[in-house]
This record gives C-alpha cells, structure tokens and sequence, in this order.
C-alpha cells in the first residue's frame, strides 16, 4: 500500500470511529431534546456550549475505544500473560488484591459517596457530628470498599485458576447480602447496595475484563466466556457485604 | 478560557486515576516478572488516548449533558408538571407520577447506551466469543435492563415501599434464571450488571433519586435517595439472562441447530 492509501485508510478508521460514537450518543441527545422542548417546553440553554459539548463527547467516546484497543486490553493481557508465565501464585494473587485495591481507594464516586454516608450517618445521629469523626467514618468505609474489591478480584482470579462455577460464589454472595441486610442498621443498607454499583471506574473494567479473558484464554481446560468474565460481578457484590459489616461493626 | 481550565482539570484527574494502575503494572513487571512490556510503541499511545478521550468526554458531559440532566430531573417533579398547581398534594398517588417514570426509562436506557465501560465489555464479549455475541446487541438488552430497573426504583422511591423487598425479589429471579439460561451467558450477564453504572449514568441518577426524593412529601432524601444505583446493576443482569434464555428457546425450536449461535446474543 502505498503512503496515500495509507493515510486514506487511517482517516477512514477515524471517521468510522467518531461516527460510531455519534451514534451511541444520539440517544442521550434525542431524550434530552424530547423531554426539553415537548415536555416542558423550554428553549435550550446556552445552546453553544451544548454544541461544543457534545463534540467533545464524541471525540473523547472515538479516542477512548482506539485506545481501549491499543493501550488497555494488552496491557492487561500481557499482565496476564507475563504472570501466569512466571508461574508463581502469590505474585499473581497479590497483583489482582494491589490491582482491586488501588483503583477503588481513590475513585471519585467513592470518595463523593462515603461523604454523603458519613453526613447521613450524623443525622440520624449513629456517629457524631464532628469533622473528626465524619472524617474517620468517611475513611473507614472507603477501606472496607477498597479491600473488598481488592479481595473480589483475588477471589475471581482464584477461581479462574481452579475453574470454580461462577454462580456459585454469586449466589452464596446473594445469600450473605440478605442476611446482613437483616442485621445492618438501615440508615447503611442503601449505601451499602449502591457502592456495588460505584466501585467499578471506567478505566479499570477493560482492565479487568482483559486480565480475566486473558488468564483464561491460556489456562488449560479453561473458557474464555465462561471462566475469563465474572470478575467484575464479584467486584460489585462484596462491597455491598463489605460496607454493611462495617456499619455493624461501627454502630454496635 | 473556562473551557481550557475544565479541560485541564479533568485531564490531570484522569492522570491522576489511571497513574497507581501504571505504577502496579510497570512494578510488577519490572520487579515480578523482570520482562519489559512488549509492543511499548503501540501501548504508550494507547494509553495517551485513553486518557485525552476520557477527559474530553468528561469535559463534554459537564458542559451539556449534566446541567440539563439536573435541571430536568428537578423539573419533573416540580407541582406545576404534576398536579398543575403550586404545591404538590400532601397524599401522593403512584399514578401522578407516569411521567417520571417514563423519564427515568428513556435516561437509564440513553445514558447506559453512551456508557464507556458498558461499551469495553460488549467488544471483548465479541472478541472472546469468535464475533458470535453481537456487542450492539449485548449494549442495548443492557440498557433495556437499566430502564427497567432505574423506572421501577423511582416507583419504589414514590410508593415509599422497602428497597429491600425489591432487591430480594431481583436476587431470587437471577437464581432462578441461572438454572435455566445457556451456561455461557451466565459470566458475561453477571458482569454486565457491574459495569452499566459509571461516568455517564450515576451523576444523574443520583440527581434523580435525591430530587425526586426531596419533592416528594414524606420522602427522606437521605434513606429514600439512595438505591437507584443499585436497582440499574441488578436488572441488566435479569435482562441479559433473559435474552439468553428466548434465544436459546428459539434456537431449540428451528429444526437445524445452529451452534454457533448457543448464547443467543
């Protein structure tokens, strides 16, 4: 191919690219349209800065999968890969624990949540109300978050290795939510069901995904659909455990 | 000039989030496994572009999408849209409410469809399952769980009933479900109920859920606000087995069985 072509050929995939994430941003534009201007019948604010916006959510969204493609999955591939290499338990153990841990521990939405919890906390008076003790509260719950993923994705890449049933440890992992949420104080039991959902960042799932789909793919005897997903599941279930033995441990 | 500082700043954050996950991997690999990473020239821009998309589209959702996203879910439940009046009627009926939670449907459905991570999963499915799981498809039974699920909360946060009984009720339908559903779904629709809630969605279905708990009468924001969140991770994963199981009903009724095609998406 001659160097024309080639630029021809790049700037096809770019646009192919950007067009693809115009399409999976038309429906958020289309509800925001409908409900503005049919439902309550308003113009659109600063429709400029809309515009702009938009284009620069269609550019981030096409930038992102290229480099999903390029950066992401083989880096945690080739981590994979290099580990189950080496062959050695207690690094590939330890590295899925640090790699759960470290992106949960500083994640904005947690650190945003277990404000508002350490506030709620206060108000219905489970805690004191001084910035001392909210800020303790506060740090405690984003620990047990932390190390909760960190110990799911232990877990996960445990039970790839063995070839465990994923739906057991799902099941039993419902089983154990219910029963704390019979004892949890309840101010707790919400935020404890929705830190599930806040843990998993946008730049650790393809990471994850990538590591488990790796382990699997080169694991013997072992699936990649059925055997390398599932990491991220048991990442959003034990944190709900997690937090409510915390809130048990706290207020009793 | 606002712009550039919103820009800045959502960069160094996106640096700031993905730098523990570099040290992780550049220390295992240099102090574990003593081997470079291979292919440097391609992952090095990959990650530049991960970062710069990340923080453009955070930039992006901050100038258009959240303003409006809060605004609207405000307005929804503001007296003059529901009883036409100035004051919301002190005994709320679930009926008053329709349009809020066709509100909260059309969001989850639109703001899972744009979800980043939502989107890494729905391309390594396809990568892993040799092309024969449609990522669209997987994305869009997905978002349809979402809208289920982000609808059904906000009627939960209207009705005042317990967000328990809820989440048990989901709990005992996925057990069910996993009995029946082809085997090879059952990894990917657990994961796919983790990864639907993230940088588009939460912000505003946290809006929604505290403002709508805060207009209703009788409503705490503070317990009542929570738990959209985690309706939006449960139903994707009954949708997602539900999928599979019609299309592993439909495979077993076409004389010739196709193989390729067992998990149906």
């Amino acid at each position: 191919m001659n160097r024309s072509g080639q630029l021809s050929a790049f700037i096809r995939a770019v646009l192919s690219r950007q067009w693809q994430a115009l399409v999976d941003l038309l429906p958020i534009i289309g509800v925001v349209l409908f409900f503005q201007l049919l439902v309550f019948r308003q113009p659109l604010p600063q429709l400029d800065q809309l515009l702009i916006g938009a284009l620069f959510t269609v550019v981030g969204l096409s930038l992102f999968t290229q480099g999903l493609e390029s950066g992401l999955f083989p880096m945690g591939e080739t981590m994979a890969h290099h580990l189950a290499a080496k062959g050695s338990l207690s690094a590939l153990l330890s590295f899925a624990f640090l790699l759960g841990f470290t992106t949960t521990i500083a994640e904005p939405a947690l650190i945003a949540v277990s404000r508002e919890a350490a506030e709620i906390a206060a108000q219905g008076q489970l805690i004191a109300s001084e910035p001392a003790v909210l800020n303790r509260y506060a740090l405690g719950l984003r620990l047990s978050v932390a190390l909760s993923v960190g110990l799911a994705i232990l877990v996960g890449v445990l039970r790839i290795l063995k070839g465990w049933p994923l739906h057991y440890l799902i099941i039993g992992g419902y089983l154990l939510v219910m029963l704390m949420t019979t004892v949890a104080p309840k101010e707790i039991i919400g935020i404890a069901y929705d830190t599930g959902g806040v843990t998993t960042s946008t730049i650790t799932v393809p990471l994850v995904a990538a590591l488990g789909v790796g382990l699997a793919s080169i694991i013997k005897g072992r699936n990649p659909l059925t055997d390398g997903f599932g990491l991220i599941a048991l990442a959003s279930l034990l944190p709900m455990i997690f937090v409510m033995a915390y809130g048990l441990l706290i207020f009793s | 000039m606002a712009l550039l500082n919103e820009l800045s700043a959502n960069l160094l954050s996106t640096c700031r989030d993905i730098l523990p996950i570099l040290v992780l991997i550049f220390g295992y690999q240099l102090l574990v496994v003593k081997q470079p990473l291979p292919n440097l020239k391609k992952l090095v821009p990959g990650i530049i572009y991960v970062i710069l998309g990340l923080a453009l589209f955070l930039t992006g959702l901050e100038m258009a999408l959240f303003p409006l996203g809060e605004i609207m879910a405000r307005q929804l439940s503001s007296p003059r849209l529901i009883a036409a009046g100035d004051t919301l009627p002190a005994v709320s009926h679930w009926y008053h409410y329709l349009q809020v939670y066709l509100f909260a449907a059309m969001i989850g459905f639109a703001t899972t469809i744009a979800e980043p991570s939502l989107l890494a999963v729905a391309i390594k499915a396809r990568e892993v399952s040799g092309g024969t799981i449609s990522p669209n498809k997987l994305r869009v039974t997905v978002a349809l769980g979402v809208a289920a699920g982000i609808s059904l909360g906000t009627f939960r946060i209207v009705s005042g009933t317990p967000l328990t009984l809820y989440i048990l009720c989901g709990y005992l339908m996925v057990t069910a479900q996993t009995f029946f559903a082809p085997k090879s779904i059952i990894p990917l629709a657990y994961d796919s109920g983790g990864v639907t809630t993230s940088t588009v969605t939460v912000p505003i279905v946290t809006a929604l859920g505290l403002g709508l708990s805060a207009a209703i009468p009788g409503r705490n924001p503070a317990i009542d606000g929570f738990g959209l969140i985690a309706f939006a991770s449960l139903f994707p994963i009954i949708a997602v087995l539900g999928y599979g199981q019609y299309a592993h009903w439909l495979n077993s009724r076409t004389p010739k069985h196709n193989p390729r095609n067992e998990h149906g998406l």
